[in-house]
């Protein structure tokens, strides 16, 4: 009787002390749930409250143990949570409150803020003010100026004149002033000569940059958009290239060419680009400006060609909001 | 050969009916009234029914003429309290029916019109008589009288854009005209006058501008032309101090084409602009359009000193345009038509006691002396001059 007592007994030690090792180590499903929850574009809310909830001290600890970049061993024995993995998280939170706020703003609101917000961080940001400037139609375009007058008292071509010192203020100043023809009449002549125009510009190239060619200057600034389609066309005929390959080397010439003529091409890079592994910060704000600022018309086809990534990689209620967008983008093409 | 279209079995009852229900309430519509009924009414001279009507206009008449009475005291032509747009239609029509033309019925009605009336007198046109006013006056007109009442005719906006475009397609684009149009209108103004632009050439301004520029003259104008200043009336005194010293610079070493001149001209506010000229001329002792006085060869410098000096003092510059327009033989009948007809309902008073101060002769003395025919009474109407 008594060695049947005592087996039994040390089997049950054994069992207490095996799961007594596995809390210690952190469950490794949980912890795969919340590396994966906040990983990403978005996070994962649902899953985060599930494991919220759990309030066990002890279970919280063997989470911490088990999420290494998250958190690490502090000098002093304690798990500590890594500073940038709050930083980077912060910045997840706070992607669907800027899509909330954003998408609700009036868009001329929104685009005086944003070109501000561009101007202020710098050269890097300036693709936004390409953007901005070339996918807007002329009368958003004006009403995106008067609204930069009511919330900081300058016009926007006074800031950017005034602030940007390099070659790309000519371009850039012209292309936010531009009040376009929106009606279809091109002259196919005209048309023609211009092409002619860019492309003497490009063999002229090493002795003179593009940005600062008065000719390329004034045909992507003041003509309107169909003329301008009709220009890519006659110059893929004249040279067999397309204007952007020949411009690939000033990033502002070619963002202009590809929003005023390709802006398919553009938007689908710019998504290409938000959803990759290594996107920075920069690359997953444009996703947000992009879903909240342009018609979803625009993303025809976008939903299908990413939905593998956009499924990997965005989370939560920040997800919701993109799917959404490119379905009523599928739907009927417009807002 | 009648051009009247009335109906197979007219009603007199129904007529009287659908005009008496057109006349109810404090407006008419105008465009609700039947063309044919109207004709006829004025054909057979339905006299009670004329006058129902004409009250009817007269009332909206004399609520556009109240809402169009901001303090213009500036501005010359003489405007009648009441005024009936039906009636004025009527009696331009009559001026052009027929052989000739009663230019003096044209003036003494278009003469005394305001902008909003000139509009509602247009459109009361078309419904009567299925015809743009306009076009018919450019028949039945010619010369130098015809650029004028065509011109003054039109939109202000509308206006601005003609003459913007006149000024450009020419074999030796007129800047002057362009500048003045951009510097001496508001922003929302400047605003309009691009959107009429597109309307009527199908091109934007900035680009029909800079197709036929080049060069630093090219860069001016098309940042002239596309600026959206802002309105308000801050100053920022230290940015005035830096920019009165840029400028100071770029004069001093000739430099006048420097990227910052124009940067500085083109999309500062007015008021802006004026703080930075009156602290250049407080530290250098003299005005800056005097500094850029210069060759006149240098149409680039020229460019600069026109825009400057809009800026500086509107009714000056437009004193010295009348000025050089008719001093000495022959007369620039273009600058004239221009500056009365785009300034008679702005600030021409203004600029006359200006003309009259610095050449001791009232500018309608001149006008008088150097102009004709019904050019010259058209001009002398619109100058303020009492019939």
């Amino acid at each position: 009787m008594a060695p049947f007592l005592l087996i039994a007994l040390l089997l049950v030690y054994l069992f207490t002390l095996n799961s007594f090792k596995a809390k210690k180590m952190g469950h490794p499903a949980e912890v795969e749930v919340l590396s994966k929850a906040l990983s990403g574009i978005g996070v994962d809310e649902k899953s985060l409250v599930s494991i919220l909830t759990k309030s066990h001290h002890e279970h919280k600890r063997s989470i911490r143990r088990g999420c290494s970049q998250f958190f690490f061993e502090d000098e002093r024995q304690f798990e500590r949570w890594n500073d940038d993995a709050i930083k980077t998280l912060k910045g997840e939170f706070k992607r669907f409150k800027d899509a909330v706020v954003l998408s609700l703003m009036h868009p001329w609101e929104r685009d005086a803020r944003l070109l501000k917000k561009a101007l202020k961080k710098g050269p890097q940001q300036y693709g936004v003010i390409v953007e901005i400037a070339c996918t807007r139609s002329s009368e958003q375009l004006l009403g995106a100026r008067k609204a930069y007058h009511s919330l900081f008292e300058r016009s926007i071509e006074e800031d950017l004149a005034a602030h940007i010192k390099g070659s790309e203020r000519k371009l850039l100043v012209a292309l936010v002033s531009a009040y376009r023809y929106e009606g279809p009449k091109v002259k196919e002549d005209t048309a023609k000569s211009e092409a002619k125009a860019l492309l003497n510009a490009i063999k002229n190239a090493d002795k003179r940059r593009l940005i600062e060619d008065e000719e390329v200057i004034r045909i992507l600034t003041t003509r309107s958009k169909p003329h301008l389609k009709e220009v890519y066309e006659q110059y893929k005929k004249i040279s067999g290239k397309s204007i952007t390959e020949d411009f690939e080397a000033e990033l502002f010439l070619k963002e202009t060419i590809e929003c005023l003529c390709t802006p398919h091409t553009y938007f689908t890079k710019v998504f290409d680009t938000a959803l990759r592994v290594d996107a920075n910060e920069d690359a997953k704000k444009a996703l947000t400006r992009l879903i909240t600022t342009q018609e979803a018309g625009n993303f025809k086809g976008v939903s299908a060609k990413f939905a593998h990534k956009i499924e990997e990689r965005v989370k939560g209620a920040y997800k919701d909001v993109l799917l959404g967008v490119l379905a009523r983008g599928e739907m009927n093409g417009q807002v | 050969m009648a051009t009247l279209i009335a109906p197979d079995h007219p009603s007199a009852v129904e007529d009287a009916e659908a005009l008496q229900k057109a006349c109810k309430g404090i407006c008419i519509d105008i465009l609700q009234l039947d063309h044919a009924i109207i004709q006829k009414t004025l054909l057979n001279n339905e006299k009670d029914l004329i006058k129902k009507l004409s009250e009817k206009w007269l009332k909206r008449g004399s609520l556009e003429t109240q809402r169009e009475n901001s303090p213009k005291q500036m501005a010359t032509i003489d405007v009648p309290h009441q005024v009936s747009f039906l009636e004025d239609a009527e009696a331009l029509r009559k001026a052009c029916q027929g052989w000739g033309t009663d230019e003096k019925a044209i003036i003494s009605v278009l003469g005394h019109r305001n902008a909003a009336q000139r509009k509602q007198i247009r459109l009361a046109y078309e419904e009567l008589y299925q015809e743009d006013l306009i076009k018919r006056l450019e028949s039945e007109l010619s010369g130098d009288f015809e650029k004028a009442v065509y011109r003054w005719v039109l939109d202000p906006a509308d206006r601005d854009a003609v003459l913007a475009n006149v000024a450009i397609k020419k074999i030796s684009p007129d800047h002057h005209v362009v500048i003045e149009i951009s510097c001496t209108r508001s922003p929302e103004e400047l605003l309009a006058v691009r959107r009429a632009y597109q309307a009527r050439y199908k091109h934007s301004l900035e680009e029909d501008v800079a197709a036929h520029t080049k060069g630093d003259i090219r860069k001016l104008l098309v940042a002239l032309v596309s600026a959206f200043r802002y309105d308000g009336e801050e100053i920022n005194t230290r940015l005035a101090n830096s920019e009165a010293n840029i400028l100071h610079d770029a004069i001093k070493d000739k430099a006048f084409n420097h990227e910052e001149v124009v940067r500085i001209l083109s999309t500062r506010s007015k008021m802006q602009l004026m703080a930075t000229f009156n602290r250049y001329r407080d530290d250098q002792g003299t005005t800056i359009t005097k500094k850029l006085l210069g060759e006149s060869g240098d149409e680039f410098l020229v460019a600069l000193r026109t825009a400057v000096r809009c800026f500086n003092d509107p009714k000056k510059y437009f004193e010295k345009v009348l000025r050089n327009s008719i001093k000495g033989i022959g007369t620039d009948e273009d600058a004239l038509t221009r500056v009365i007809v785009t300034r008679a309902e702005k600030d021409l008073k203004e600029i006359k006691d200006l003309y009259h101060k610095r050449n001791s002769m009232p500018l309608e003395q001149v006008v008088a002396k150097d102009t004709s025919g019904d050019y010259k009474a058209f001009l002398l109407t619109l100058l303020g001059k009492e019939d």
